[in-house]
C-alpha cells in the first residue's frame, strides 16, 4: 500500500501509463495479425530498434528541450548534414574516428549557436531552429547534392560498425529450413540505449537535470529561486545539438549514405514521440522513458504498415497525426481540469 | 526644405525593413548584372516573347518573380491575420496546399486514375472543394487553436505531418496528372500575363477590401494586442481568433490549387514543401511582430516577393535549388536577431547615451 | 523611485523590529508594492537608504538574490515555485547538496525538507509534487524555503486571499512561531480582521506617502480605515446640487441574488433610472466582482438578473452592452486600452462591436465621433491617430470613457475611473457621471475614496468580505461609510 501510495499517480504518470499500454495494445495487435508473417519473433521488435536508433537519441535530447518549453525542429536537417558529412569524408579517406569526432563537435557548436540565440537573446525557439534547420538542411547540399554511400572500401572500419551483430543468447527460432536464428543488435542500438539510460539519470539525479524541469515549470519562479535561466536553456539547445549528432551517427549506421533528402520531417517523429511520451510542450513535464515508448509506438506502426504491404505509405503519418491529436487534446483537458480546481 | 521629419517617419514606418531588403536584393542583381556585363538594368527589362505553347507573353525577371512568389504570397496573406490575431504562426500551410492540391486532382480525375485527359467532374466543383478542403483545414485548426486554447505551433503541427499524408491516400498513392488544359490555366497565361500573378493580386484586393469595408482588421489587431480587453469592449475573440484560421486555409487551398495547376499535377511530395517556413519569414520579413498584434499587409506581401527576389537571385549568382536555404537562414536570424529585446534595449541604452553625451 | 508624472514612493520611513509582526496597509496606489520592490531589490529607488541589522554599509539591492544574501525574502501571493517539482525540491532547488560524485543527494534534502516542514507543523510528503497541495501548502513551502535561507526579514505579500479561514490560521502560527524566533514579518493584506488579529504594529501609506506609524493597540479599526482612504477635499465639496429631480422610478437594473462562486456572494441589488450609486469597500471586499457579475465579465452562476424589467441572461460581455450596459473596468492596462491601437480605434471599438463586424462605420464618421469626444473630454494629444499607449493615464481613462459614451450606454459601470488621475481631471469626470445621470443615464460608481463618492452618489452599497452588508442613503456621510465598511469588531 505504502509503495503504492509512493507512485505518485498524477494526470503525467496516467498519461505515461497509457503511452506504455497503447504500445502494448499495438505491438500485440502486429502479432495477431501478423503472427505468420514473423511479427512474434524477438527479431522483429530489435528490427524496430535498429531502425529507430537514431530517433531515440534524438527524442531524448528534443525532450530535454521540450521541457524547458523549447522547441528544436532544426534536427531533421541536421540528421542529413551528419550523414553526409560522415559519408563524404570517410569517402574521401578521412579515418571514421576523426570523422565521429568532427561530426560531435560540429553538433556542440551548432547547439551553442542556438542556444546563444534563444536563451541570451530571447528569440522564439521555433523561429532559431527554424532557421537551424533551413542552415543545415542548406550546407548538407554544399558539401555534396549526390546521393554518397559509405562502402567497405571508403572506411573498413565504419562499414565494420555498421555490420557488427550483437547476438543475444536467448529468443532465437528456427527457421523453415531448420537452422538457428539468434537474435542480434547492431552498435546503434547500444549506443541509443546508452544514451538513454544516461539523460534518464541526468534528468533525475544531477543539478542541470532537475533546473530544466523547473524553468519549463515556470521561468520566473527558477530565476527568483536563483537559477541562471539563461545558462539553463543555453545548455539545453547543446545538449539537443548533441545529442542529435549522436543520433545522426546512429542513423548514418543504418542507411550507410548520405543525401539531401535524408531525415526528412525527423523532426516532427521526434517531436511526436516526445508528445505522446506524455511531455507537455508547456514545458516542465516528461521523461525520456516516455519518448522512448513513443519512438517505439511510431515504429511499431511503420512495422505494422510495411508488414501489411498492402497499405498505403502514408498511413504511419496519419496513424502519428492521429496519435498526437489525441494526446494534445487530452494534454489540453488535463490542463483545463488543473486550472479549474485552482481558480 | 526639411528633410529631417521626413526621414524620422521612414525611419518609424514598419515598412522600412523589407523596402531596405528588397532595394537590397535589387543593388545586387544590378551589380551582378554590370560584372556580367549584361547591361546594369536587365534586371527590370521586361520583354514581349513568342512562345509555341502560350502565344505572346510577358518576360523579364521581375515577372518570374511575382510569378514564382505568388503561392508564398498568397500563404503570407492568411498568415498575417493568424499571427496577428493569436501570436502563434500556423506551420500546417504546406501540407495543407498539398492536401487541397491532391483533393482537387483526385477530383477532377476521378479515384485511383494516375492521369486523364478528359475531366471526371466539372472544373470548377473540383477547384471549389479543393479551396473549400483549405477552409476546413483551417477551421479545424482554428478549432484547436481558439477552442481548445492549444499552442498554435502545437496545434497545428497535426496538420503538418497529416495533410500531406492525406492527400497521398487521396490519390492513391499516386502522382495525379491531369493532362487537360483548363486546369492547366491556373498556373499558365491569361494573354501575356502569368495566371497566377493575376489569382494573387486578385486575393490581395479582395482582402483588402474586406479589411477596408469591415471592421475585421480592427477586431484582429484589437484581439491579438489585448484579448481581455477585447472581450469587455464586447469582442468575442475566440470566434475571431477561428475566422483568422479559417481565412488561412482558404489562401491555403487557393496556392494550393495555383501550384498544381503549374505542373498540372498533384505531386503530394512535393507540392508546398518548406512553403509555410517562406510564409512565417515573409510576415516577419514585412516588419511584423511575431508575438502579435498590429500587422501590415503590404509589409507581408513585399516581404513574400523579397524572399521570392532573394531566391532568384541565389539562382541567378550560381546558388543551387539546394543550397539556398544557407543564405534564408543567416537572413531569418538577422532579421529576429535585430529586433530581439535584449538587442534592442542594448541599442536604446546606447543612442540614449549619446543623446545625453550630446546635452552635455 | 518615480513614475512619469507621479512620485510613486515620496519619502516614507519605514522600521521593521525584530520578532514582530508589522502590517503594511493602504489602498490601490498608495505605494506598498513599490516599497517592497525597492527592500527587495526588484526596483531601483532614487534616495535614501535601507539599513539591516548587523551590516553597517546601506544597503542596496539589485536583484531578488542579493536581497536574500542580506536576509530579507518575500512570500508573493502568486507563488513563486514550481508546481512540477516535488516539494523537498521546490525548498533545495539551486542549492541541492550533493553527493561525491557531483550528483544530487537525493535522500539528504528530502529527510531535510521533511524535518522543516515538521518543524513549521505542516502534514505534507515533501515527496509529492507541489501542485498536488493547495494554495496555502504551497504558500507555506514558499516561507520556509525563504525561513530556511536564514532571512531576517520576511515580506508576506497579500498572502490570505486566496485562502479560506482554516488555512489563514494555520499561516497565522507558522507566523507567530517565526515571530517568536526572531523574524521581522511584513504583512501586507486587505483584510482588516486578519490585521488585529496577528499584528503588532501598523504603517499606513497613502498616494506614496507615509501616513504613520502605529503601535496597533492605538489604532482602532475607524482610524485605520480613515487614515487608509483619506479626508474630503474641500474645495470639490459643492458638486451636487439638485440631482434627486432627475431620479425617477422606474427600474434600470433588479438582481436578485446573483453571485459568482468564489468570488462573491450572492446579493440582491437595484438600481433607478438617472441614479449614481456608490459601491464602498476595500480592495478585494468585492467591490468589483460585483460590478463584473452584472457585466457579464466574470459570469454569474446563481441569480436572476432583470434590465428595464424584462427577464435577461448575460454571458458575456457582447450580451450586457447590447442591454445598454457599459463597463469601464478598474485595470485600465489589462483590461481597458488596446494600446497598440489609435485614439480614433479605441473610441470605435465598442460601438463597432455593437454594430458589428460588416457594418464598418467610414472614416469620415468614425473621425467624427471620435473628434466629438476628444473635445467633449478634453483629452489631451496631439492629434486622433496617436496610439493610446503614448498617452498619459489620465488621458487613457478619458479614452475608454469615451469608448462607452460613444455607445451611448443607459447603465455605465465606472470601476475606479479616477486611479491615479490627477486632481483636475478627477473633478471633470465627477462633474460628468452627475451630468450623465441627469439625462437619465444610471451609473455606477466604485472608488476606493469616499469622499468623491459621497460628492456623486445618491445612495451607496458597501461591501466587506465578498459581501453586500450594507446600503446607506438618507444618512450618507463619512463616518457611516466608514463605520460600514470597517465593519463592527467581532465578539
Amino acid at each position: 500500500m505504502n509503495k503504492l501510495k509512493k507512485l505518485n499517480l498524477n494526470s503525467h504518470t496516467i498519461l505515461l501509463l497509457i503511452t506504455i499500454v497503447l504500445f502494448a495494445v499495438l505491438y500485440c495487435l502486429g502479432c495477431v495479425l501478423y503472427g505468420r508473417k514473423g511479427f512474434t519473433h524477438l527479431q522483429t521488435f530489435l528490427n524496430i530498434l535498429i531502425t529507430n536508433a537514431g530517433l531515440i537519441c534524438i527524442a531524448c535530447g528534443m525532450t530535454c528541450v521540450m521541457l524547458t518549453a523549447g522547441i528544436d525542429i532544426s534536427v531533421g536537417g541536421l540528421v542529413a548534414m551528419d550523414c553526409m558529412m560522415l559519408a563524404v569524408g570517410m569517402n574521401k579517406g578521412i579515418p571514421a574516428p576523426v570523422m565521429v569526432l568532427l561530426v560531435i563537435i560540429t553538433g556542440l557548436v551548432f547547439g551553442l549557436m542556438q542556444g546563444f540565440f534563444v536563451g541570451y537573446l530571447q528569440i522564439q525557439p521555433f523561429i532559431v531552429s527554424m532557421a537551424g534547420m533551413f542552415f543545415t538542411r542548406g550546407m548538407t547540399a554544399v558539401i555534396s547534392t549526390d546521393q554518397v554511400s559509405i562502402t567497405k572500401e571508403s572506411s573498413s572500419l565504419y562499414y565494420a560498425w555498421a555490420n557488427y551483430k550483437l547476438r543475444l543468447p536467448f529468443g532465437g527460432y528456427v527457421n523453415n529450413k531448420g537452422v538457428y536464428n539468434a537474435p542480434y543488435i547492431r552498435i546503434n542500438v547500444v549506443i541509443a540505449l546508452i544514451v538513454l539510460a544516461v539523460i534518464f539519470f541526468m534528468l533525475r539525479h544531477t543539478r542541470f537535470g532537475r533546473s530544466l524541469y523547473a524553468v519549463g515549470g515556470n521561468e520566473q519562479s527558477a530565476a527568483m529561486m536563483g537559477l541562471n535561466v539563461k545558462s539553463v536553456k543555453l545548455r539545453a539547445y547543446v545538449l539537443s545539438s548533441f545529442l542529435c549528432s549522436i543520433g545522426g551517427i546512429c542513423f548514418s549506421l543504418n542507411t550507410m549514405s548520405g543525401s539531401v533528402q535524408q531525415a526528412l520531417g525527423l523532426e516532427m517523429d521526434a517531436i511526436s514521440s516526445a508528445v505522446i511520451g506524455g511531455t507537455l510542450l508547456t514545458g516542465g513535464v516528461g521523461n525520456v522513458i516516455g519518448s522512448f515508448f513513443g519512438v517505439l509506438i511510431n515504429g511499431t506502426i511503420s512495422s505494422i504498415v510495411k508488414t501489411n504491404g498492402k497499405l498505403a505509405s502514408s498511413w504511419p503519418n496519419i496513424l502519428t497525426a492521429a496519435l498526437l491529436f489525441l494526446f494534445i487534446v487530452v494534454q489540453s483537458i488535463f490542463a483545463a481540469i488543473r486550472n479549474k480546481k485552482y481558480h | 526644405m526639411n528633410i529631417k521629419p521626413w526621414l524620422q517617419r521612414i525611419k518609424k514606418s514598419q515598412l522600412l525593413l523589407p523596402v531596405v531588403a528588397m532595394i537590397l536584393v535589387m543593388a545586387v542583381n544590378i551589380i551582378h548584372d554590370v560584372a556580367t556585363g549584361a547591361g546594369a538594368f536587365s534586371f527590370f527589362k521586361i520583354t514581349l516573347q513568342q512562345t509555341t505553347s502560350n502565344g505572346t507573353i510577358l518576360y523579364g525577371r521581375i515577372i518570374d518573380i511575382l510569378n514564382r512568389g505568388s503561392e508564398a504570397a498568397l500563404l503570407a496573406l492568411g498568415m498575417t491575420l493568424v499571427v496577428s490575431a493569436s501570436a502563434g504562426t500556423d506551420i500546417s500551410v504546406g501540407s495543407v496546399m498539398s492536401l487541397c492540391a491532391s483533393f482537387c486532382c483526385m477530383l477532377l480525375a476521378g479515384y485511383g486514375v494516375s492521369s486523364t485527359n478528359d475531366l471526371a467532374v466539372p472544373l470548377a466543383i473540383g477547384v471549389i472543394a479543393g479551396i473549400l478542403m483549405g477552409c476546413l483545414c483551417g477551421a479545424f485548426n482554428g478549432l484547436l487553436v481558439a477552442r481548445l486554447n492549444i499552442q498554435p505551433m502545437v496545434a497545428t503541427l497535426i496538420l503538418y505531418s497529416a495533410a500531406r499524408a492525406i492527400g497521398l491516400l487521396v490519390c492513391n498513392d499516386l502522382i495525379v496528372y491531369i493532362r487537360n488544359d483548363s486546369f492547366g490555366f491556373f498556373g499558365s497565361f491569361l494573354g501575356p500575363i502569368p495566371t497566377p500573378i493575376i489569382i494573387t493580386a486578385i486575393c490581395i484586393a479582395i482582402l483588402a477590401l474586406v479589411l477596408k469595408k469591415t471592421a475585421l482588421g480592427m477586431y484582429i489587431q484589437s484581439v491579438g494586442i489585448n484579448a481581455r480587453a477585447s472581450r469587455i469592449a464586447g469582442l468575442n475573440s475566440k470566434m475571431i481568433i477561428h475566422l483568422a484560421y479559417i481565412i488561412c486555409g482558404l489562401f491555403a487551398g487557393i496556392a494550393g490549387i495555383v501550384a498544381s495547376s503549374r505542373i498540372t499535377s498533384a505531386d503530394s511530395n512535393n507540392i508546398g514543401l518548406y512553403l509555410e517556413m517562406d510564409a512565417i519569414l515573409a510576415v516577419a520579413l514585412g516588419g511584423n511582430s511575431l508575438g502579435g498584434g498590429k500587422f501590415s499587409l503590404a509589409g507581408s506581401i513585399i516581404g513574400a516577393y523579397t524572399i521570392q527576389a532573394i531566391t532568384t537571385t541565389l539562382y541567378a549568382l550560381g546558388v543551387s535549388t539546394n543550397q539556398a536555404p544557407v543564405f534564408k537562414a543567416i537572413i531569418v536570424i538577422l532579421i529576429v536577431a535585430i529586433q530581439a529585446p535584449p538587442v534592442k534595449a542594448y541599442m536604446r541604452k546606447r543612442s540614449l547615451n549619446k543623446t545625453s553625451k550630446g546635452v552635455a | 523611485m518615480t513614475f512619469p508624472g507621479v512620485k510613486a514612493l515620496d519619502r516614507v520611513d519605514f522600521t521593521l523590529r525584530k520578532g514582530e509582526i508589522h502590517a503594511l496597509m493602504g489602498e490601490n496606489g498608495a505605494g506598498k508594492s513599490t516599497l517592497i520592490k525597492c527592500l527587495t531589490g526588484i526596483n531601483d529607488f532614487e534616495q535614501g537608504e535601507i539599513h539591516v541589522d548587523g551590516i553597517a554599509e546601506p544597503v542596496r539591492n539589485h536583484s531578488t538574490k542579493d536581497a536574500q544574501e542580506v536576509g530579507i525574502s518575500t512570500v508573493y501571493q502568486e507563488i513563486n515555485l514550481c508546481p512540477n517539482l516535488s516539494v523537498a525540491e521546490n525548498l533545495f532547488i539551486g542549492r541541492e547538496p550533493l553527493t561525491k560524485i557531483g550528483t544530487i543527494d537525493r535522500k539528504a534534502y528530502t529527510e531535510r525538507a521533511q524535518k522543516i516542514m515538521d518543524e513549521l507543523g505542516i502534514a505534507v510528503d515533501v515527496q509529492k509534487n507541489l501542485e498536488n497541495y493547495s494554495l496555502a501548502i504551497q504558500q507555506m513551502v514558499a516561507i520556509a524555503r525563504a525561513v530556511d535561507m536564514d532571512c531576517k526579514v520576511l515580506i508576506l505579500d497579500e498572502p490570505t486571499s486566496s485562502l479560506d479561514d482554516e488555512e489563514v490560521e494555520k499561516l497565522f502560527n507558522v507566523m507567530r512561531m517565526l515571530k517568536s524566533k526572531g523574524v521581522g514579518i511584513i504583512f501586507v493584506t486587505h483584510f482588516l480582521e486578519q490585521v488585529y488579529e496577528v499584528c503588532d504594529r501598523i504603517t499606513v501609506l497613502r498616494n506614496g506617502k507615509l501616513v504613520g506609524e502605529y503601535p496597533i493597540v492605538d489604532l482602532p479599526r475607524l482610524k485605520l480605515v480613515a487614515a487608509m482612504m483619506g479626508k474630503a477635499f474641500d474645495d470639490l465639496q459643492s458638486l451636487k446640487t439638485d440631482e434627486a429631480e432627475s431620479i425617477s422610478d422606474e427600474l434600470e437594473i433588479s438582481a436578485k441574488g446573483l453571485g459568482h462562486t468564489g468570488t462573491i456572494k450572492p446579493f440582491d441589488l437595484d438600481i433607478h433610472k438617472g441614479e449614481v450609486v456608490g459601491v464602498g469597500g476595500l480592495l478585494g471586499s468585492g467591490r468589483s466582482e460585483l460590478a463584473r457579475a452584472i457585466y457579464g465579465a466574470d459570469k454569474a452562476n446563481s441569480g436572476t438578473l432583470k434590465v428595464k424589467d424584462k427577464d435577461v441572461k448575460i454571458n458575456q460581455p457582447i450580451d450586457a452592452m447590447n442591454l445598454g450596459m457599459g463597463m469601464l473596468p478598474d485595470d485600465r492596462k489589462a483590461e481597458g486600452i488596446i494600446e497598440d491601437l489609435s485614439i480614433r480605434e479605441n473610441i470605435m471599438l465598442a460601438l463597432q462591436s455593437k454594430n458589428g463586424m460588416f457594418k464598418l462605420m467610414t472614416r469620415a464618421q468614425q473621425n467624427e465621433i471620435a473628434d466629438k469626444y476628444i473635445s467633449l473630454l478634453s483629452i489631451k494629444t496631439p492629434n486622433r491617430e496617436t496610439l493610446v499607449k503614448q498617452l498619459s493615464g489620465g488621458n487613457q481613462q478619458k479614452v475608454i470613457l469615451a469608448r462607452w459614451l460613444a455607445t451611448n450606454p443607459d447603465f455605465l459601470i465606472l470601476d475606479e475611473p479616477t486611479r491615479g488621475i490627477d486632481v483636475g481631471t478627477k473633478t471633470e469626470i465627477q462633474k460628468l457621471v452627475l451630468e450623465l445621470a441627469k439625462e437619465g443615464k444610471s451609473i455606477m460608481f466604485i472608488s476606493s475614496e469616499i469622499a468623491e463618492m459621497l460628492r456623486t452618489c445618491t445612495r451607496m452599497i458597501i461591501m466587506r468580505d465578498g459581501e453586500k452588508v450594507d446600503e446607506l442613503s438618507d444618512n450618507l456621510t463619512e463616518e457611516n461609510v466608514m463605520k460600514s465598511i470597517a465593519g463592527g469588531d467581532k465578539k
